[in-house]
């Protein structure tokens, strides 16, 4: 699409800012004219204001809904561009919340709770690394792979739901059993003078600037060479293999980084709510991740982003009861009718609409992958 | 010798509920290439069918178990027409914008579990919100049986049985009936059963319909022995789940096969060092036994047989 932006060679700004912008823009993508980062802008902007403009109690709500971001993005990585559903996204989750938790009560310092976010997010990316070998370079594959993440989740569930009592108690900090694991600290990052303790205004921005960063980070990613390998081990596993692409360790390393992903989402979610508890293992939670990215269209980053910020404000602010319902509907109407999902279907009702005039490519490019 | 009793029965009380939680999963996973997360709803449907109409209507406990069967396998027809081959909205879409919306789940393994899963997620809220959180429960019948200290409950034992009865049953339809034939020459090759005449179509319809006819069953006969709630299905979800898997594509050699080895695991296990660890050595297996027989305990069954005909 918009790749032949940098042969502009002239060094003038707007030559330059084309460049940059063409690291992020390829046929993996959905937006990839000045039209939608103009849109893109303003959607950041309006971001970052909203908590001026609502206070921090809301700020603080809203930031849990930025948090889930990271877990649809992960699976949106995982399985809309390697194609490998996993329905266990939150034992990475909640294996990196509860290191989080361990780590940051046993040390609460803030040198302690900075140390517990890199290992909680690194302990998140090995059991996804551990789990992945097992199931990739055993010859596990398709909707096999799915059974064994689904069944990993309702084994942690059932093991962290027993763990009451003093026998499951590391250092200073108890696992809790069904009642979870209360006190962990706010998120701190830095050493002794120089370190900032989150407070609910300023991990708002902390984590709008982190899902910003990951966002275009992960959307240089997939537009990359890489990218297009994972694609095509989605499209067809064996014709790359024939390739001479190594499929096992590119599912491998997609894996382990969802398995990152996921667990970043974990150790945000712990520091928010300063709690943890098996019920991030329960069945309802671990679907949770695949709704979001089925109906906002799991081929694009966007539509996960979009999608898990939309369906979480949703229902939160629509209450327990008639929510679960209309996210039901949502997700099974989102299969059936809009297979690819809501943003990619936008995105080509509107290309549509600015006519052919435009961009003379088929919109339909924007969803499938057009190899060059 | 106590001890042994115990573990008999608690081997016979773990095999009943896996065979009958999966039984009705197995077939539509087998025949259909669906995987139902649903399933575990449909089994609520058949317990609360049950219940309501014992309690509510006055019905004795057996007419009202045969209701919750028709009722879930009325719904069963319905969702079949609705969501899985969705028939009813493309007629509708037909006559509307001339086109399908829908294109059936046949074979569509990970977009099936999506949408039943949003189906479950319908249907546990919808009888919260319709029927409230609980409802009363029926006593379980037909007393206990008491040997030197130990003393069980006379209908679990009677589960036993109708699971072994359901095998059966299964094994019959599957084998001696012409539906059966239709619908294993379905699962065969697809194409070639619709040229020679079979209508794939109905075949799967009746069979989504027998799949929840069991699944109701199954909620009628556990109806007495648990709590009513609306998230009762997620609790026989996963034994289902974990038994199909286990047993692989054969739909009644695989589920008498799992639900023997899963069964007796659990048993031992539970036995030996608690309930929550039986049920996590259950979850283990099941990981285990993927990754070294992915294609389920009768596909490796299978393979024997044909390397040993094959060198024959």
């Amino acid at each position: 699409m918009a790749t032949g932006h940098s042969g502009g060679a002239d060094a003038n700004a707007e030559g330059l800012l084309d460049r940059l912008v063409g690291r992020f823009e390829g046929p993996n993508t959905v937006g990839n004219s000045r039209r939608f980062w103009a849109g893109f802008a303003v959607a950041v902007l309006a971001l970052a204001a909203y908590p001026l403009a609502v206070g921090s109690y809301q700020a603080s709500r809203f930031s849990l809904f930025l948090v889930y971001a990271f877990l649809g993005l992960s699976l949106s990585v995982v399985w809309g561009y390697a194609g490998i559903l996993s329905f266990g996204q939150v034992v990475f989750f909640g294996f990196a919340g509860y290191t989080f938790g361990v780590v940051s009560v046993n040390f609460a310092t803030p040198a302690g709770i900075t140390a517990a976010f890199v290992v909680a997010v690194i302990g998140g990316a090995l059991v996804a690394a551990t789990l992945g070998y097992f199931m990739f370079y055993g010859g596990v594959r398709n909707v096999y792979v799915t059974i064994i993440t689904l069944v990993s989740t309702l084994v942690l569930h059932t093991f962290m739901a027993q763990t009451a009592g003093d026998a499951w108690t590391i250092g200073e900090a108890a696992l809790g059993g069904f009642n979870g694991m209360p006190t962990i600290p706010n998120l701190a990052l830095g050493v002794g003078g120089a370190a900032i303790t989150f407070d609910s205004m300023t991990f708002y921005y902390f984590v709008l600037a982190l899902l910003l960063a990951t966002y275009l980070g992960l959307r240089a990613l997939v537009n990359s060479d890489y990218g297009r390998v994972m694609v095509a081990v989605r499209e067809d596993e064996d014709r790359t293999r024939m390739f001479g692409y190594d499929v096992k360790r590119v599912k491998l390393a997609v894996f382990t980084l969802g398995g990152a992903l996921a667990g970043l989402s974990g150790v945000l979610y712990a520091a928010w709510g300063n709690y943890m508890s098996p019920g991030v293992f329960e069945l309802t939670f671990a679907s949770l991740p695949v709704i979001w990215v089925s109906v906002g269209g799991r081929k694009t980053l966007l539509g996960a982003v979009v999608a898990t910020v939309g369906i979480e404000f949703f229902r939160n602010s629509l209450g327990g009861e008639l929510a679960f319902v209309i996210v039901g509907a949502l997700l099974l109407l989102s299969i059936l009718a809009l297979p690819g999902g809501i943003v990619p279907y936008i995105h080509e009702s509107y290309t549509q609409r600015r006519g052919s005039t435009a961009t003379s490519e088929p919109t339909e490019a924007s969803t499938e992958v057009v190899d060059p | 010798m106590v001890n042994g009793l115990n573990l008999l029965f608690q081997f016979l009380d773990s095999f009943a509920f896996i065979v009958l939680a999966a039984a009705g999963l197995a077939i539509i996973f087998g025949i259909m290439g669906v995987i139902n997360l649903a399933h575990g709803e449909f089994i609520m449907v058949g317990a609360y069918a049950t219940t309501l109409a014992n309690i509510r209507l006055g019905l004795p406990l057996p007419a009202a178990m045969l209701v919750g069967v028709l009722v879930s396998a009325v719904f069963g027809l319905l969702v079949e027409r609705v969501v899985i081959s969705g028939w009813l909205p493309n007629l509708v879409s037909q006559r509307a914008v001339g086109r399908d919306v829908i294109e059936p789940l046949y074979d569509r393994l990970a977009d099936s579990m999506v949408a039943t899963w949003g189906l479950s997620l319908i249907m546990v809220q919808g009888v919260r919100l319709t029927l409230g959180n609980s409802l009363d429960q029926i006593g379980t019948p037909l007393g206990n049986i008491a040997y030197s200290g130990f003393s069980y409950s006379t209908y679990r034992v009677l589960l036993a049985g109708v699971a072994l009865a359901v095998l059966g049953i299964t094994y019959y339809v599957f084998t001696r009936t012409e539906y059966g034939m239709r619908a294993r020459a379905t699962i065969q090759d697809e194409d070639t059963a619709r040229a020679m005449g079979v209508d794939t179509e109905r075949t799967y319809m009746t069979t989504f319909a027998f799949g929840s006819a069991l699944a109701g069953l199954t909620g009628a006969l556990y109806a007495p022995t648990i709590t009513m709630v609306p998230g009762l299905g997620s609790s026989f979800l996963v034994e289902a789940f974990v038994a199909v898997v286990v047993g692989g594509p054969s739909v009644v050699l695989g589920t008498t096969l799992a639900g023997g080895l899963l069964g007796s695991i659990n048993a031992v296990f539970s036995n030996l060092v608690g309930t929550f660890f039986g049920r996590i050595m259950l979850l283990l297996t099941a990981i285990v036994m993927i990754r070294f027989l992915p294609e389920g305990i009768t596909g490796f069954v299978e393979r024997l047989r044909e390397r040993r005909q094959e060198g024959a």
